[in-house]
């Protein structure tokens, strides 16, 4: 028993040191975001005190807030479980779209059947249907060794399409640029229902399924043999095949497992949100967002979902921020930093510098008395 | 003589190793002074201090009595000090004059001047002997040709002092005669020359100091001509080793490993491996014999599963398991020591406890349940560590931060723990020190000797001949004879390994 609290508290610790540089990065972006706004000449303390106004201020928009939060969480997941085997699911956008447009169809068409039911065969679809599109691009690399990242684009554009061409067709309500409504029975509940707090928001129980969903990802990669295979093919293809272990099997696994977190973050934006899907003019942004939710929260299924809440807040704060009179741009060009800084591990190179920079100088030190 | 560098009162720690202790080495004019010690004695550390990679936390180094500060391989560079790694820093693609005078071009205004680059290089070429041609591609020559031109790289930068780090590790027996004549013609010019290397035949023929380093202390400073082999081991491991290998008489079994007629195509679509009937019998070692790139690679590879035969069988005990799934051999009851342990043998960012399972890892008494049972797995790597003697702070580091000898410790721990009836060892010492190579070659004796059947591929002769019972030479894709253990001498190897007969031996 003794044994096992060492190891959590050693795990705890473990995960603790590999969020400790995001976190000293976004530190750092704040202030440098502080600097521009002041040089806009606007007061920085404003800017962020909106910000936080405007996302966690009351019950209402910390709801709101979550609600962006939701599908960042399962995008970002989805980019994270690829990566662990070395594959960057550029084509989660794709993923994303697909899993909300199938859950139109199956939240519409099977209209009739018992409620929770009908709900988990709804979110089931939209998670098989990003599950399927992410395993085509999986497929394509195993077997044809075409890039991931090059069909994952293409995909991407594919299923922007396949959504409009259904929401004009099959799934039409005549005359307008969106699909059919879903049945109420495969809609997600809504905390208004029960919480007065929450009564203008339209927060669901979608989160609740997001961060099951990150605790499931962590414990397939780290704790049972198909996480171990993925990330054995993606530290070392070479080292796999030589222990038994099918490269090709494990890249479109990890590939499907993506899909379908991508997938279901669509879904969750039909059943929670939207209850319909509309034309698209471009993409969502919600799959996009999920790679920089993942970078952030340094490609680790706990790191995601603080990151998601992170990149929630700079969104839903925005608009505040706008109306004191500081321009939202200054919220994209804040994560923009954030990135950058996380990406380069500016702060690791920083602190390695400042570590042998001390070094050089007790060496210098020492001469001198000699 | 003049001492060209000094190094005084060295000390180096990192978290839990004092890599260096009080190290104190005098290296004089146009010697050529080897650092001899086992793998993780602190002999690179010692040196990547001296090029500027680390800073050492305390002592001094003077070059030509001068006191100096080295804080970064361009300030060693700019002292005269050259290294040329293990793993060469050369690009590829690029021709031997471009990669030579990368970072110092000549240039005429704003464009290279690649005509006077050329005959530099052959200028500096021609002066001390080393040939190369300057205009070829880096890819396309041989990797003795590879060092000839690491080292070119540090003369054309002026280096007065070079530092050659196990500079034979990927030569074969003709190009280290060879980098022996080239470094005595450098000495004669002058030079000096530091030799990083755990060999011992080198340090006698090729040094004239040694110096012994073991656990981060400076043993002794020999000169080489007052001491001999089993001196140096004994100094260098710290007790007495046995540099001849005893075996008991072998008590051979029946075949377990049968090859059949198998051709096998190398990555770029040859035939590598060109018709081979083969046996190998419990209680024997078979050794295979042969210049690299005779096949032998290939041959391995097409047992163990990793590439397709393309025509031909091989049998397990009796199963045909050719062209099985690489795991279904592995449960079959086969054992690999790859000759690559960074490229196969281990997943470098795994801990230890993850690289002892692997291959295993998706059997019963690793699991719990649906997941691992990182309770066992650890448990079992603990066992290993302890059995094989397997040097490391715990299970839970990444096998990465091992030493060489150590990373291999491990693999033949986890290949020979599963049991297998056949072991196939592909180069299993390479890169190993003595204390390393005495190690494995016990343990794949004890396998002989309990029956199982082991497979030696090595392009050590030396080790083929000690460790085999038969022998049998490669040559282009075919064995060209098997010849008993006994009857074997380096000259007739030799000569069937160029492709003659055991006949033209005689």
């Amino acid at each position: 028993m003794e044994s096992r609290i060492n190891e959590f508290r050693e795990g705890l610790l473990n995960t603790l040191k590999e969020i400790a540089y995001p976190l000293v990065a976004i530190l750092i972006s704040v202030i440098a975001g502080g600097i521009l706004v002041y040089s806009f000449g606007k007061d920085p303390v404003l800017a962020y005190t909106s910000m936080i106004k405007g996302s966690l201020g009351d019950w209402n928009k910390f709801g709101e807030t979550l609600v962006t939060v939701t599908p960042l969480i399962l995008t970002g997941l989805s980019i994270t479980f690829a990566f662990k085997c070395n594959l960057f699911n550029i084509g989660v956008e794709g993923q994303f779209i697909m899993g909300a447009i199938a859950a139109v169809w199956a939240g519409w068409a099977f209209a009739g059947l018992p409620a929770i039911l009908h709900l988990t065969l709804t979110l089931l679809v939209g998670a098989a249907a990003g599950g399927i599109w992410a395993s085509i691009i999986g497929w394509l690399q195993a077997k044809v060794g075409s890039h991931v990242v090059i069909n994952g684009i293409m995909m991407n554009y594919i299923a922007m399409y396949t959504s409009n061409f259904l929401v004009r067709t099959a799934l039409n309500v005549s005359g307008k640029a969106y699909s059919v409504e879903i049945a109420d029975t495969a809609k997600l509940w809504r905390f208004s229902q029960a919480f007065v707090q929450f009564k203008h928001s339209r927060l669901h129980t979608g989160i609740i399924i997001a961060l099951i969903v990150a605790l499931v990802a962590y414990y397939i990669l780290n704790k049972t043999v198909r996480g171990y295979e993925i990330r054995a093919v993606g530290f070392n293809p070479d080292a796999a095949e030589y222990g038994g272990i099918n490269v090709s099997k494990n890249i479109i696994l990890s590939m499907l497992v993506a899909g379908m977190f991508a997938g279901l973050a669509g879904a969750i934006m039909t059943t929670g949100v939207q209850y319909r899907v509309n034309t698209l003019f471009g993409f969502t942004g919600y799959g996009l967002d999920g790679i920089s939710v993942a970078l952030v929260g340094n490609i680790h299924p706990i790191g995601v979902i603080l990151s998601a809440f992170l990149f929630g807040v700079m969104q839903k704060g925005g608009p505040l921020m706008q109306i004191q009179g500081i321009p939202k741009e200054v919220v994209g060009i804040i994560q923009g930093i954030i990135i950058l800084f996380v990406a380069a591990n500016f702060v690791k190179v920083i602190m390695g510098n400042i570590k042998q920079r001390k070094e050089l100088k007790k060496t210098a030190l020492q001469e001198g008395v000699e | 003589m003049s001492a060209v560098i000094e190094m005084k009162g060295i000390s180096k720690s990192f978290p839990g190793i004092r890599a260096n202790d009080n190290i104190n080495l005098k290296i004089e004019q146009g010697e050529i002074h080897v650092l001899l010690g086992e793998n993780g004695a602190g002999k690179s550390t010692l040196m990547n201090i001296l090029y500027g990679l680390y800073q050492p936390d305390e002592g001094q180094i003077l070059i030509k009595g001068k006191p100096v500060k080295i804080v970064n391989p361009n300030v060693a560079i700019s002292h005269g000090i050259g290294m040329v790694h293990q793993h060469f820093m050369l690009i590829p693609p690029f021709t031997v004059t471009e990669n030579i005078i990368l970072g110092k071009e000549p240039h005429k205004g704003t464009t290279l001047d690649i005509q006077k680059a050329i005959s530099d290089v052959e200028e500096i070429s021609k002066k001390y002997e080393l040939r190369v041609d300057p205009r070829v591609i880096v890819r396309d020559i041989s990797v003795g040709m590879q060092q000839r031109v690491e080292i070119l790289k540090t003369l054309y930068r002026g280096a007065e002092i070079l530092i050659l780090d196990e500079p034979t590790a990927v030569l074969t027996p003709q190009e280290i005669d060879e980098l022996c004549i080239i470094m005595r013609s450098l000495v004669y010019q002058g030079k000096s020359i530091i030799l990083i290397t755990h060999k011992l035949k080198e340090v006698m023929s090729m040094s004239d100091k040694v110096t012994i380093i073991r656990r981060g202390k400076v043993i002794d400073t020999l000169n080489t001509k007052d001491t001999n082999i089993d001196e140096l081991a004994e100094k260098m491991v710290g007790r007495k080793v046995s540099l001849t290998v005893e075996k008991k008489e072998a008590k051979v079994l029946s075949p377990i490993l049968e090859i059949k007629g198998l051709k096998v195509l190398d990555n770029r679509k040859l035939e590598a491996v060109k018709g081979i009937d083969l046996q190998v019998h419990g209680g024997e070692i078979l050794g295979i014999a042969g210049v690299d790139g005779n096949g032998q690679s290939e041959l391995v590879q097409a047992i163990t599963g990793l590439s397709k035969a393309e025509a031909g069988e091989v049998f397990l005990n009796g199963k045909d398991i050719t062209n099985l799934p690489p795991r279904e051999i592995i449960a079959g009851g086969v054992g690999h020591i790859p000759e690559d342990r960074h490229k196969r043998g281990l997943v470098l960012a795994y801990t230890l406890a993850e690289n002892s399972i692997l291959g295993s890892h998706y059997l019963k008494k690793f699991r719990k349940g649906m997941g691992l049972s990182y309770q066992n797995i650890r448990e079992y790597c603990r066992k290993l560590i302890s059995e094989y003697d397997i040097r490391t702070p715990n299970e839970k580091v990444i096998a990465k931060s091992l030493s060489g000898g150590n990373q291999q410790k491990l693999i033949v721990a986890r290949e020979i723990d599963r049991d297998p009836s056949l072991c196939i060892a592909s180069q299993p010492t390479r890169g190993l020190d003595v204390g390393a190579i005495e190690f494995v070659h016990k343990k794949l004796i004890e396998l002989r000797d309990e029956g199982k059947a082991v497979l030696l591929v090595s392009l050590e002769l030396d080790e083929v001949m000690d460790l085999s019972d038969r022998i049998a030479v490669m040559y282009d894709g075919k064995i060209v004879g098997i010849l008993d253990a006994k009857d074997a001498t380096e000259k007739k190897l030799g000569i069937m390994m160029a492709g003659g007969s055991a006949q033209d031996a005689v």
